[in-house]
């Protein structure tokens, strides 16, 4: 019991002679001084905001483009004209990774905020309306849980072959987005009996009123938090599709697809598929890092029984 | 509690039924196994396509439905129909099933025990250097796909090999062919063969279950009936093994039996990277062919699979936790 | 310490302990300093507020601090400074030496282990003694705390059982190795009344059976004032003073202990007119002021006081406190000059019999469940099982249980203005059932409500100035209307007008429910409903709060339906009272006569369980103490709900007593009130 009173004390604000806070740590001052403090949130900040750039802006600075073949450097280590070297049709492999990466991280951002979006719509709706449609909800969950979503993305990729990776993002958003909704149910299931959503309740306020003045805000950081690490999950997801080529497909480029070209001769040139799985690794691990140091920052306290 | 387990399984029963008629839906739209045969020079004639696709109840041409009703006839029975080349699905399937089970239950196993160790000992030393490497390199194997592992593993394996001189783990297939010795030495090779496709997905296991298997015990290390025992004079590691251990892993059998249907897609890219002819490689294979009636026999066989593991979750869950008996 | 404490034989002796946390927001500072002594066989009571740093006390005597604590000091034992032994060794202690029960016995007991095996187990530990005398030891165990079939229930889990069954179970497992001090840290706060007097039983025989010491550790001046010996009050981390129990309720000395008591409720209505309200809110252990730490919220703080802190200094043979201007204290009291009297509680004059709020026959039924996937109705959960309340205008009225008694089900079903299953609810002369949604919309201008918990009924993200402001925009008021209305609201409630943009996290207790009575306000209602508005305040803190309730009441000619358990709190504040057993009103009246005769069995029990904070009437006064534990709602007895624990039962003749079993009582007028018994008192 001391513990816990430490730490309610301990993050009520301190009481001045007028019985109020004196210096005012609003909570999205305290929430960004604990983040910038963790160091490992901090390194994947970086990490992240740096893999973007020289994803988007590294082509340009490169003097190579992507489908470009240099014939007069096949296969050829990473040297000062071509960084990350050459494959086996003169193709630089800077500039392809940097493709693959810009498409594997447009794909991961896209499919994470659009499959928290409909798990934070579902979810809410689910957990605060209860009843019938909260039952018939959460059976529609349960059931494309258990339809294996990896062997049916497989499948539909027939349906974009020739088409644009737009329809990748919907496939996997589809398979996405049901284990968040199934936490953000849980949440305004406890948030509608709140006090202060009751005492809402009571004066008479609308539904539509309590779920967006009231619900959503205080839902906020889990669907951040929550968001975050989808995008983690969705650039594996998509990567491992495009491993087995059923996710992009040529001529377009993923860190999947330049996996699976470099790995035959993986052994004696590791520069053919090294680049590709460093960059996919080190963006996966950033992005956990800064998951996981907006978990922390929200909330120290349930920090450990949630952390991954 | 038995009618509970009724109710659960019955519920189990129409979600199967559901999971394969939506794969059977989903694999007769997208696929096209007339294109096979379509593209052939010289060409073919359309009544020898027509009776090839007839034979294994796949033919466009046939309403979907009618197509469904004799599939659905035949599955009831057990029986799973003909691949496009006209052999048995039942038993491609009877030999693929053992060769994927191998793996995943090895795989598994290994990967929950080792795991749960590891996220024991790390919440026990927190932030000593176990805890702290196996952090963070828990954090390295969960941002790494399976396939990036199974390849790094391989090539690990063969660099090994050229080092030492001698072939110590295999990398291809489940035992050398054409083997000749002792059964042990049978065993023996078999189990070098094992070795890499299981660490592939073991280790993704091993890291999950370390993080959440850390994460239950720090939290039970706070609780108040562990608090409890150390008053009655029990020391922190006494407590931590009498009072916390049985409460920090019940989650993880919930875990473990979900965890289950995930395994089965990384096993879809472990058996295709090492050779394994297995349910995940067969697979994909099939839908490269267009063998509607092989993708949704696999399809079926995998939610079965995940729905089994997600009821003996509830089943273990019960057993473990008494609170739950009286519900 | 002076000879004439070594003349007692001192058990434990704390000297300088200090206890700091690392901290978010700074260090915690949660013990600073604090030498004690434990003497042999006494009972020490340890009372003081949040952020006190009683509990920490108690757990750096057992060892059982966090690891991020740090500990400085000594506390010696039998010549051993515990402190400085580690873990394993002073595992040797722990559970033989000195024992400790907790507060919340739910959380506290492990939950997949037998109730048996946990006793066991403790005997386990420090003895060497075969399986089956350890389970026959417990089975006794069970017994001398008095669980009924205690080998039958040694096989049971801890969740089959009730609480306060639970904290007994808790007591026999300290008190199994012949402890030499028990500590019991709040061991009845989480508890209903009448089980909270069992347990304080349960403690004594506990206490007789041992001759151990027991340190008492509560915020509830009145059960410290029934068990204790000596009594020590803690403040911001310090003991300020320390002495007989009889001498510090009789003359306090320390300006603290001095409000303390004259701030809290009793129900022996001695002085409950007049409740002193202490300013503030006690201090955070993050942020404590640089010399006494009371001197903020003193009404005799001088500049001295604030120089330095200052330490306990003897001023009698058995008294000690820690007040730099003690020589003036007495003074400053009888010239009045130290704590101005509360405002006298007037019984309001009825306007007439108009009628705000009537309940008749209410009943309210949820279904149990059972199963998970396709849960089904296995039987029903009577909540409220016919309630008969009549709440006149410009009155309060108490509706009073303990838990699961129905009554914050009772309120929410007239919060909700439908029309109850069973029943009718009218408010203010209009029958729920009948109003339409609009009609509705309006009412609820007129009904509002208070929360029990400050800290969760205001949105943590909405700036206070706009919850206090929702009603309002919710019925159309122009947004400079609401500003203004939302300023004269603060105004209203004794808060500063520019405090309404800032978030309630940086509000006091206090100040929240100030907060929350006035967003209650907003739309000027005629009835305000309050679930347990104090309990979840701090002591020094209630008084403020309902002096302010009291004030608004006269003000503005409001009524209030009060839900309480806190017997006392309602002797103050109430005009009438119903007291509520397992979804049935037993008697209801008005408040001076229901306390003074009671009619009904139930009500004589909880009154009699209630802790007077006088040690020499608490000492000799005769309890009534329930047997038993409270029904199920989903299984209520037959006839008279109350007939299972019923004290006056056994009493009666057996034709009389049979009625009792058979037919269950109607709420007849008898007297002023109205009584549902068969045979009710006086």
């Amino acid at each position: 019991m001391a513990t816990t009173t430490m730490s309610t004390t301990a993050t009520r604000a301190r009481t001045g002679a007028d019985g109020l806070a004196s210096d005012r740590l609003s909570r999205s001052e305290l929430i960004r001084r604990r983040f910038f403090r963790n160091k490992l949130a901090v390194f994947g900040l970086c990490v992240v905001i740096f893999m973007f750039a020289i994803a988007f802006i590294g082509p340009y600075l490169s003097q190579w483009n992507y489908y470009e073949n240099d014939f007069e450097n096949l296969l050829q280590p990473p040297s000062r004209s071509h960084w990350f070297g050459t494959t086996q049709i003169g193709v630089d492999v800077f500039a392809q990774t940097m493709r693959g990466l810009q498409k594997s991280l447009i794909i991961g951002l896209l499919v994470a905020v659009f499959s928290t979006g409909l798990s934070a719509f579902i979810g809410s709706v689910a957990g605060y309306v209860g009843g019938r449609t909260d039952k018939g909800i959460m059976w529609i969950v349960d059931l494309l849980l258990v339809i294996p979503s990896l062997l049916v993305l497989v499948i539909l990729s027939r349906y974009y072959q020739g088409r644009s990776w737009l329809l990748l993002v919907v496939g996997l958003t589809i398979f996405d987005w049901m284990i968040t909704s199934r936490v953000v149910r849980g949440l305004a299931m406890s948030l509608r009996e709140r006090d202060f959503v009751r005492a809402a309740r009571y004066m008479g306020v609308p539904t539509r009123t309590i779920i967006a003045r009231h619900l959503l805000p205080n839902m906020a950081s889990i669907i951040i938090i929550a968001a975050t690490l989808n995008v983690g999950g969705a650039i594996l997801g998509e990567t491992g599709l495009s491993y087995l080529g059923f996710g992009v497909q040529a001529p377009d480029v993923s860190l999947g697809t330049l996996i699976a070209e470099g790995t035959g001769a993986a052994l004696t040139y590791p520069w053919l598929f090294m680049f590709a799985g460093a960059s996919l690794v080190l963006t996966v691990l950033a992005v956990s890092f800064i998951g996981d140091g907006f978990r922390d920052a929200y909330d120290p306290g349930s920090a450990k029984s949630q952390k991954l | 509690m038995l009618g509970y387990i009724l109710r659960r399984l019955l519920n189990t029963v129409v979600m199967v039924i559901i999971a394969s008629t939506a794969g059977y839906f989903i694999a007769s739209s997208a696929l096209y196994p007339r294109g096979n045969y379509e593209a052939a020079n010289p060409p073919i004639p359309k009544e020898s396509i027509d009776a090839v696709l007839d034979r294994s109840n796949v033919n466009d041409e046939t309403p979907l439905l009618e197509r469904y009703g004799t599939w659905v006839s035949h599955v009831v029975r057990g029986d799973f129909g003909l691949d496009l080349d006209g052999n048995r699905i039942n038993e491609e399937f009877g030999r693929r099933i053992w060769v994927s089970l191998r793996l995943l239950v090895i795989g598994s196993v290994v990967g929950a025990t080792v795991g749960v160790l590891v996220g024991v000992v790390s919440a026990v030393r927190q932030y000593k250097l176990f805890d702290r490497s196996f952090s963070l390199g828990a954090y390295f194997l969960l941002s790494t796909p399976v396939f990036l592992l199974a390849i790094l593993l391989k090539f690990g394996g063969i660099r090994f090999n050229d080092t030492i001189g001698t072939t110590f783990f295999f990398t291809q297939g489940e035992y050398s062919a054409g083997f000749e010795g002792s059964s042990f030495e049978f065993l023996v090779n078999r189990l070098q063969h094992l070795i890499l496709p299981t660490l592939s997905i073991a280790l993704g296991s091993i890291a999950f279950y370390s993080r959440y298997q850390r994460n239950s015990m720090l939290d039970v290390l706070s609780s108040d009936h562990l608090r409890t025992a150390r008053a009655k004079g029990l020391t922190k590691r006494q407590s931590l093994f009498r009072h916390g251990l049985r409460v920090a892993i019940s989650p993880m059998a919930t875990f473990f039996a979900y965890g289950f249907g995930l395994l089965i897609a990384g096993a879809a890219f472990t058996e295709t990277i090492y050779g394994w002819f297995g349910m995940g490689q067969w697979f994909i294979t099939a839908v490269a062919k267009n063998d509607i009636n092989s993708v949704t026999a696999v399809v079926t066989f995998t939610s079965v699979l995940v729905l089994v593991s997600g009821f003996l979750a509830d089943v273990v869950l019960v057993v473990l936790d008494p609170r739950v008996r009286s519900r | 310490m002076s000879d004439v404490d070594t003349l007692r034989n001192n058990l434990i002796e704390i000297r300088d302990l200090s206890v700091t946390f690392p901290s978010e927001a700074g260090t915690v500072r949660a013990v600073r300093n604090v030498s004690l002594d434990i003497r042999a066989g006494e009972v020490l009571g340890i009372v003081g507020e949040s952020g006190s740093g009683k509990t920490v006390m108690s757990l750096s005597m057992i060892g059982l601090l966090a690891e991020s604590a740090t500990v400085t000091g000594e506390i010696n034992y039998g010549g051993v400074n515990l402190l400085s032994l580690d873990d394993n060794a002073m595992s040797k202690y722990r559970g033989k030496d000195i024992a400790m029960v907790f507060q919340d016995p739910l959380s506290a007991l492990n939950p997949v282990h037998t109730i048996g095996r946990q006793i066991a187990e403790a005997l386990h530990i420090h003895s060497d003694i075969s399986k089956e005398a350890a389970l026959a030891r417990a089975v006794e165990l069970l017994e001398i705390v008095g669980i009924p079939r205690p080998a039958e229930r040694a096989q049971s889990y801890p969740h089959e059982f009730s609480g306060g069954m639970r904290q007994r179970v808790m007591i026999a497992l300290a008190i199994a190795n012949q402890p030499k001090v028990i500590l019991a840290d709040e061991p009845t706060t989480a508890l209903d009344v009448t089980v909270q007097a069992q347990i304080l039983d349960v403690l004594k025989t506990a206490r007789d059976m041992t001759g151990a010491a027991v340190v008492l550790v509560t915020h509830d001046l009145g059960v410290v004032a029934g068990l204790a010996d000596r009594v020590a009050i803690m403040y911001g981390g310090k003991v300020v003073e320390i002495g007989n129990v009889e001498e510090v309720y009789a003359s306090p000395a320390m300006p603290y202990t001095i409000g303390l008591l004259r701030s809290i409720p009793r129900i022996d209505g001695a002085e409950s007119s007049r409740l002193t309200s202490i300013d503030g809110a006690p201090p955070s252990p993050v942020a404590l002021p640089p010399g006494c730490a009371f001197a903020p919220r003193c009404p005799a703080a001088a500049g001295q006081c604030d120089a330095a802190v200052p330490e306990l200094v003897r001023i009698s043979p058995t008294r000690m406190t820690a007040c730099v201007r003690q020589s003036e204290i007495a003074a400053l009291q009888s010239s009045g000059k130290l704590f101005v009297e509360g405002p006298r509680h007037v019984a309001s004059q009825s306007s007439g019999d108009a009628v705000a709020l009537e309940v008749r026959s209410l009943k309210k039924t949820f279904p149990l469940l059972r199963g998970s996937v396709l849960r089904r109705r296995v039987g029903s959960v009577y909540a409220v099982d016919g309630v008969d309340l009549t709440l006149r205008a410009g009155r309060s009225l108490a509706l009073v249980g303990e838990s699961g008694c129905g009554k914050t089900t009772t309120l929410l079903e007239i919060l909700n203005m439908v029309a109850p299953e069973v029943g009718t609810i009218t408010v203010l002369g209009c029958d729920v059932a009948e109003l339409s949604k609009k009609q509705r919309l309006e009412m609820r201008k007129d009904l509002q409500i208070v929360f029990q918990d400050p800290f969760a009924s205001l949105d943590p993200r909405l700036p206070i100035g706009d919850a206090i402001a929702e009603p309002l925009d919710n019925f159309g008021m122009s947004k400079a209307e609401q500003n203004q209305r939302v300023m004269e609201l603060l105004e209203l409630v004794g808060l500063q007008r520019d405090h309404a943009s800032r978030y309630p996290s940086e509000f006091s207790g206090g100040q929240r429910q100030r907060i929350a009575i006035a967003r209650a306000l907003a739309l000027n209602p005629k009835v305000i409903a309050l679930d347990e508005p104090v309990s979840a305040l701090d002591v020094s803190v209630r008084a403020g709060v309902l002096n302010l309730l009291a004030e608004l009441q006269e003000k503005l000619h409001l009524s209030y339906l009060f839900v309480s358990h806190d017997l006392a709190v309602v002797q103050h504040v109430a005009d009438d009272i119903a007291v509520m057993y397992l979804g049935g009103i037993v008697e209801s009246g008005p408040v001076e006569e229901v306390f003074a005769r009671p009619q009904h069995p139930y009500t004589q029990a909880l009154l009699s369980a209630v802790p007077i904070p006088d040690p020499k009437i608490e000492r000799v006064r005769k309890r009534i103490i329930l047997q038993g534990d409270l029904p199920s709602p989903a299984n209520p007895p037959t006839g008279c709900r109350f007939h299972t624990r019923c004290h006056v039962r056994s009493t009666l003749s057996p034709e009389l007593a049979a009625k009792c079993v058979s037919d269950r009582p109607e709420l007849t007028n008898r007297n002023v009130s109205r009584v549902a018994c068969h045979a009710p008192l006086n």
